[in-house]
């Protein structure tokens, strides 16, 4: 042993007797994790996270939370002399005075916005393999949480320049909070400490933002990331996976050098899109004057669909007791978004409750195996989509010639037709792919390969696929139908006869399936 | 003074030539629409007293002559050249009286405007339809206020005093003509802007940055993600 191990090894033993590491570190630096690319879309939004916390104490250094009128007498001449909140001067200082800290402050909006959309793949990932049921249901929930605030540290992030832009979106926000029946107007004034815009709302959705967010994020960050060190890494069907195993790699050495590598590739992608494009370019924006607006204001991607359901929402107004109820903005602003985040966290427990199944799952469907579910997923995402381009119906409008008007009534229609219509093709499409998995198994591969048979039949002769992929196949589960007992033989009705009937409704459609091979049918195959 | 008088009934001399040059031009390429004595039908409107700024602006954005009925005239290349279309003004301007062409007026737009207070000015009247860079936006049923970006300081003048389609007039007591001035040189600063942050994607907002994220960003990192995950073999 050399003399540099030894000294070493001295350093590790000292810290080993007072912390008893040595033994911690043993069982968990060899802690196996499955290999595949969707792995590592959670991983993205990770790693951006972790840009976003470099690249915003950076920008604490020089951003000014105030919104205390002072005279721009910087770099930027179209502004030069122009009234405006300490905190857009301050942006523009950043953007234009400060050694690189235009760079940084695109950095830290790139990663943002790459933040949501990889949590958002992530999510996608999670729900159409089912790698939300149990036990992962609360691990679940917290990423529906992570996801919530996520948007509104966002939403927060570019309000804090306090530009032409961002002002407009605090004042629809603060339109959303009125709206709110009977105290809406009380939440607005204590929010904006006085009427809108006031003085209070910058510097007190600062300290939401570079302190309480980023707070709540690391805890529940650290939650997500120790269930998931817990319950251990789902993986997807192959030959010698099963429910009491994870086949993959150490964490030690190989998904330190991967993982470590990543990081600095996600950050280098972020880098590389903060260097050669603009994003939130606040100084073209103007300052925020509640007189003033842009023609296409629209938020960050990741509002747009609520943006698009407000653009969409039909012109309906109440007023009982001489009291204004806002329809208009109250369903698409407060209730449909309710809706859909109640709905959404509570997936797991609503497909547990339909199968029955009160297993713990390890290994992850093929979406197709789960067709309601997928195809639940695939109407989820039209909804939203149809949203999200309503978003854009100005500029959709502009650059392709069309009418706005004509937009939001195909919107109107859209977000109601198209949701079930994606569902029923899905569905079809996933029990479609189901029975070419079953022609497969049994039929083998089409090789390309034509044979003429001695009585001129034109035969294509097809190939058995190997058996690891005849397993993943045929892997999956196909649990049948819940039934209930409506009465019993003396003619006693059951209770919760409805519940119970819908139940297996659902139950009956959830389940619906093309069978899988079985045994049987293989040996019936060798019979031919 | 003097000198200003011969000016004055030298011009009011090639005046009087290019008005009947413009009023062949009118019953050749206009009155078909606008009337034989420009009294407007059921298609177009009277030009009696739109005065030669309107026409400059619609005619030598290549608006008129209409291209088709569709919701809006779309600025093209002009037909005319700007010989005709001055004598095309000098015709519905000796109709009755209405606003100039100003050119003069926005000759010194560079040494009286002010680009900061412009901007103010833009952003309080012009950038809710013509958006915050003056890249234009969309308006009712497929109307659209157009890009301002290869506006000359003249027909952006014209287009304030004269109100083309769905535009509003912003008269001189709305918008005092050195405020106007201010406007066009901060437009004219926009047209030039360099783009500071990298490329400009359109100067929209954060639409196109959305679109961006999705396809480059995520993209990108997905098609890394399958390559690490990939097994060596």
């Amino acid at each position: 042993m050399s003399s540099a191990e030894k000294r070493a090894g001295t350093v590790a033993n000292y810290v080993d007797e007072r912390t008893g590491a040595a033994k911690w570190l043993k069982k968990n630096l060899t802690k196996v994790f499955p290999d595949h690319w969707s792995f590592m879309l959670g991983e993205v939004a990770l790693y951006s996270f972790i840009i976003l916390l470099l690249t915003g104490v950076f920008l604490t250094f020089w951003f000014d939370p105030s919104q205390r009128e002072v005279l721009y007498q910087g770099a930027y001449q179209p502004l030069s002399g122009i009234k405006m909140s300490a905190a857009y001067a301050s942006t523009l200082n950043i953007s234009f005075d400060v050694r690189g800290g235009l760079l940084m402050r695109q950095i830290h909006h790139w990663a943002a916005l790459l933040f949501m959309a990889a949590i958002v793949a992530h999510l996608m990932r999670v729900f159409f393999t089912g790698a939300f049921r149990k036990p992962r249901e609360f691990n679940w929930i917290i990423g529906i949480g992570l996801l919530t605030l996520g948007i509104v540290e966002g939403f927060l992030g570019y309000s804090l320049p306090d530009d032409l832009l961002s002002g407009t979106g605090i004042r629809i926000a603060e339109a959303i909070i009125q709206a709110i029946p009977v105290v809406g107007s009380y939440l607005s004034f204590f929010a904006f400490g006085g009427p809108f815009p006031g003085e209070s709302f910058i510097p007190r959705i600062f300290t939401v933002h570079v302190l309480l967010l980023p707070g709540i994020f690391l805890a529940l960050i650290t939650a997500h990331l120790m269930l998931v060190w817990y319950q251990k890494h789902t993986q997807y069907p192959g030959p010698g996976r099963t429910e009491k195993n994870v086949v993959g790699y150490p964490l030690m050495p190989v998904y330190m050098a991967k993982a470590g590598g990543f990081f600095f590739i996600v950050f280098g992608v972020t880098a590389f899109l903060a260097a050669v494009a603009s994003i939130n370019p606040i100084w073209l924006y103007g300052p925020y004057t509640p007189t003033q607006i842009s023609a296409g204001s629209q938020p960050d991607w990741y509002m747009g669909w609520l943006d698009g359901l407000v653009r969409m929402a039909p012109n309906l107004e109440s007023h009982i007791f001489n009291h204004t109820i806002s329809w208009n903005i109250l369903i698409p602003g407060l209730i449909v978004p309710g809706i859909l985040f109640t709905g959404m966290a509570l997936y797991p427990f609503i497909e547990s409750w339909l199968t029955n199944d009160k297993r713990e799952h390890h290994l992850l469907d093929r979406p197709r195996n789960a067709p309601n579910r997928t195809a639940l997923g695939a109407m989820s995402l039209a909804f939203i989509l149809v949203t999200l381009l309503n978003g854009g119906n100005d500029l959709i409008a502009t650059h392709f010639a069309l009418s706005i008007n004509q937009i939001t009534w195909m919107s109107r229609i859209g977000v109601l037709v198209l949701p079930p219509i994606a569902f029923v093709v899905t569905k079809r499409l996933c029990l479609s792919l189901q029975r070419h998995d079953r022609d497969l198994v049994l039929h083998g591969r089409e090789t390309g390969r034509l044979q003429l048979l001695p009585h001129g039949e034109f035969v294509e002769v097809h190939e058995p696929i190997s058996e690891a992929k005849a397993w993943v196949l045929t892997q999956h589960d196909q649990p049948p139908a819940l039934e209930f007992v409506t009465e019993d033989e003396a003619g006693v009705k059951a209770p919760r006869g409805a519940l119970n009937r819908l139940r297996a409704r659902m139950s009956a459609a959830t389940v619906e399936q093309i069978p899988r091979v079985e045994g049987n049918d293989l040996k019936e195959i060798e019979h031919h | 003074m003097a000198s200003a008088g011969t000016q004055k009934s030298a011009n009011a001399l090639a005046r009087t030539t290019s008005v009947d040059e413009g009023r062949q031009i009118f019953l050749r390429g206009c009155s078909s629409c606008h009337g034989i004595n420009a009294e407007g039908g059921d298609i177009a409107p009277s030009l009696i007293g739109v005065g030669a700024a309107s026409v400059d602006f619609q005619v030598g954005t290549g608006r008129m002559p209409l291209a088709d009925m569709s919701q809006q005239a779309a600025r093209k290349r002009p037909l005319y050249n700007p010989e005709q279309v001055a004598a095309l003004a000098a015709y519905v301007a000796s109709l009755a009286p209405g606003p100039e062409i100003p050119n003069q007026v926005v000759a010194s737009y560079e040494r009286d405007g002010n680009t900061a207070q412009g901007g103010e000015l833009f952003r309080t009247n012009c950038a809710m339809c013509h958006n915050f860079s003056g890249q234009g936006g969309a308006l009712s049923q497929g109307k659209y206020a157009p890009s301002l970006m290869g506006s000359t300081p003249a027909q952006i003048y014209e287009a304030m005093i004269t109100g083309p389609q769905s535009m509003p007039v912003f008269g001189d007591k709305v918008i005092s003509p050195a405020d106007k001035l201010s406007i066009i040189k901060w437009i004219k600063a926009a047209q030039n802007e360099p783009n500071l942050g990298g490329a400009s994607l359109g100067r929209i907002g954060p639409v196109t940055e959305g679109l961006l994220v999705w396809t480059l960003g995520l993209g990108l990192l997905i098609g890394i993600a399958v390559w690490l995950a990939t097994k060596a073999r």
